[in-house]
């Protein structure tokens, strides 16, 4: 089984990226799982939204508590929740919504432990503004996700936003996420 | 067809394919998506006549299907928490005149304090309504036991709330098989009303009943729940025939027939049940587990037999009878009457507190060793109680509870006035 954990805040489509990315799991025939933290969201709370992928029967309910992967969309949460809690910094994933380094953002000790190609930062929210006309940094994280993972084909992925998001916004949003993947995949 | 989709929705698009006539909501919290899909769906003209009536409280919307179902149409509503206690008396009247509507229940908590998470407090509040209640493990199972939800309470003339776990499966994405309408019509029939209001042959339903004949019709409420008992199974049997999968049994054996320690438990919570049972046979522990798919009729028997080879059994449920303990633990205890099996309860997930795989795990070991606490209040913080029953003990105004307890913890402001 492999889990992601999604943090950002609310209106971010934290929750839509974990189910976009069960949707790209499910696209590949794999068994997923995709939930929210069920808060009362508002506007700016933080979030999270879990997501497992597994070749079998996905039975487990509880959240996502030792991630195989985590997803930051908004960097501002790194000093006030425990964004890190339970992530295996010897096999893990860290995908960083952001386009400062890591010791700007005080994590460069921490992210010193993980694989050279576990570990990747993205301007998200700067390639959503240009390819979508929104700062919703989702899509792009996940084209992230699909080449530092390989995981998922960024295929699954485009055709899981296009269900999610039918028309237009589909297709800047897939711009998005194809973008991001070849960034992450050429590094 | 395979999908993978939001509970609420495929829920929506199982009811859908039962046809309904009549649709009443009150669309706002507690509610789920479900009803929220079918105003699309009813909008689109997918449901040739069917109505939706959109109204101003759950009460009005079991009044409304109450309504409805008595006229002879397929009736259907959905709540949540507080939004079933606010139609309580209506529920009773539903099942009291034996008006075959289904409802689902997105399984939430009942304030106060103010909790919109998942837990059993509400499903348990209705208990002994004479609704029939079901419980879905997984999104699959919502979608099979509404289908098997109408031709139930159409056959037996009863009530029937399908109860899934709000948020957990309300919300979550995941594989679901949405049958055909050829699959759903041939399992199905036509609503053929026992009762149903005529103009042209004008009856009275709901009439006043003195103490000569209420314990005969009550009796008769009774009845019925013990036919479903009957009923269910052969359902659920049928419904494999015909959809090629399990879904609706009663109760639902997992690893239990060397077991020493059987868990037994409602809803999905079941899943993390089972992968904490598998880590523990690698340990070589003689445990299993059953599954509760119905709550109300309470399979007494047919639990008993599946309990029967069991040294203890322990019951993990999402809800407490203040001042006495489990509910479903008393009810399972009435099944195993006459025996010298210990029933452990285990209170968890209650406001919608995560139940991990670990403390479940850590629990079942102190069982297993009949070294547990009962009921035991999974995860709960001792040193916050603790220090607030001190603070009582010490302090005539020591404040408001539920407050004190979020200060004690850090969630708001300054810590609790200093004794």
């Amino acid at each position: 089984m492999f889990q992601i954990r999604i943090h950002g805040r609310g209106g971010q489509g934290v929750v839509s990226a974990a189910e976009v990315l069960s949707v790209a799991g499910f696209e590949e025939g794999m068994h997923a799982q995709a939930f929210p933290s069920f808060g009362s969201e508002r506007m700016g709370a933080p979030v999270m939204a879990f997501c497992r992928l597994d070749e079998k029967e996905i039975r487990l309910r509880e959240p996502v508590m030792m991630p195989d992967c985590l997803i930051i969309q908004d960097t501002t949460l790194l000093h006030q929740v425990d964004l890190f809690q339970g992530l295996d910094t010897k096999y893990g994933y860290l995908i960083v919504n952001t386009k400062k380094r890591y010791d700007q953002l005080g994590i460069d000790e921490y992210v010193n432990n993980f694989l050279p190609h576990h570990v990747c930062t993205v301007a998200a929210s700067e390639w959503a503004l240009k390819y979508t006309g929104r700062p919703m940094p989702n899509m792009a994280l996940l084209g992230a996700f699909c080449a530092l993972t390989r995981r998922l084909e960024l295929d699954s992925l485009l055709s899981a936003v296009r269900q999610k998001f039918p028309g237009k916004v589909g297709e800047m949003n897939a711009d998005a996420a194809s973008h991001a993947y070849d960034a992450i995949r050429v590094n | 067809m395979l999908k993978q989709i939001e509970g609420s929705k495929a829920v929506a698009e199982a009811i859908a394919l039962c046809r309904p006539e009549v649709i009443s909501a009150y669309p706002i919290t507690p509610q789920t998506h479900i009803v929220e899909d079918l105003s699309q769906i009813v909008k689109k003209g997918a449901l040739g006549n069917c109505q939706y009536i959109n109204v101003e409280s759950e009460f009005a919307a079991m009044s409304c299907v109450i309504g409805a179902s008595a006229t002879g149409a397929r009736a259907y509503t959905a709540t949540s928490s507080q939004g079933l206690l606010f139609m309580a008396e209506a529920v009773y009247n539903a099942s009291g005149m034996g008006l075959p509507i289904v409802m689902t229940l997105g399984n939430r908590a009942i304030g106060a304090p103010i909790n919109i998470w998942n837990d059993h407090s509400d499903s348990m509040s209705m208990a002994n309504s004479g609704w029939i209640q079901l419980h879905a493990e997984t999104n699959q199972e919502a979608v099979d036991l509404h289908i098997i939800a109408f031709r139930l309470a159409e056959q037996l003339s009863v009530p029937v709330m399908v109860c899934m776990d709000g948020f957990i499966l309300t919300h979550a994405y995941e594989r679901v098989d949405i049958p055909t309408q050829e699959q759903v019509d041939n399992f199905l029939p036509k609503f053929e009303p026992v009762q149903m209001l005529d103009p042209d042959e004008p009856l009275t339903m709901g009439a006043m009943v003195g103490p000569e004949a209420f314990t005969e019709v009550r009796y008769l409420s009774h009845h019925k729940q013990l036919q479903a008992l009957e009923v269910i199974p052969q359902l659920a049997s049928e419904f494999e025939k015909q959809f090629g999968r399990k879904s609706g049994a009663m109760v639902d054996p997992y690893h239990t027939i060397d077991a020493d320690t059987v868990v037994v438990s409602l809803g999905s919570i079941n899943g993390t049940i089972k992968d904490t049972i598998d880590i523990l046979r690698e340990d070589r522990c003689s445990i299993g587990s059953v599954k509760l798919g119905a709550f109300r009729p309470f399979p007494l028997a047919e639990l008993r037999e599946a309990l029967s080879g069991a040294r203890r059994v322990i019951v993990v449920e999402k809800d407490v009878a203040l001042g006495l303990g489990g509910i479903v633990a008393s009810n399972v205890r009435m099944a195993l009457r006459g025996t010298s099996t210990p029933v452990y309860t285990i209170i968890a997930g209650l406001g919608g507190r995560p139940i991990p795989s670990k403390s479940l795990d850590k629990a079942f070991r102190q069982a297993m060793d009949d070294d547990i606490e009962d009921p035991l209040f999974l995860d709960l913080n001792h040193e916050v109680i603790d220090r607030e029953l001190a603070r009582m003990k010490e302090q005539r105004r020591s404040g408001p509870v539920a407050e004190n307890i979020l200060r004690e913890i850090g969630l708001v402001g300054h810590s609790p006035r200093k004794v």
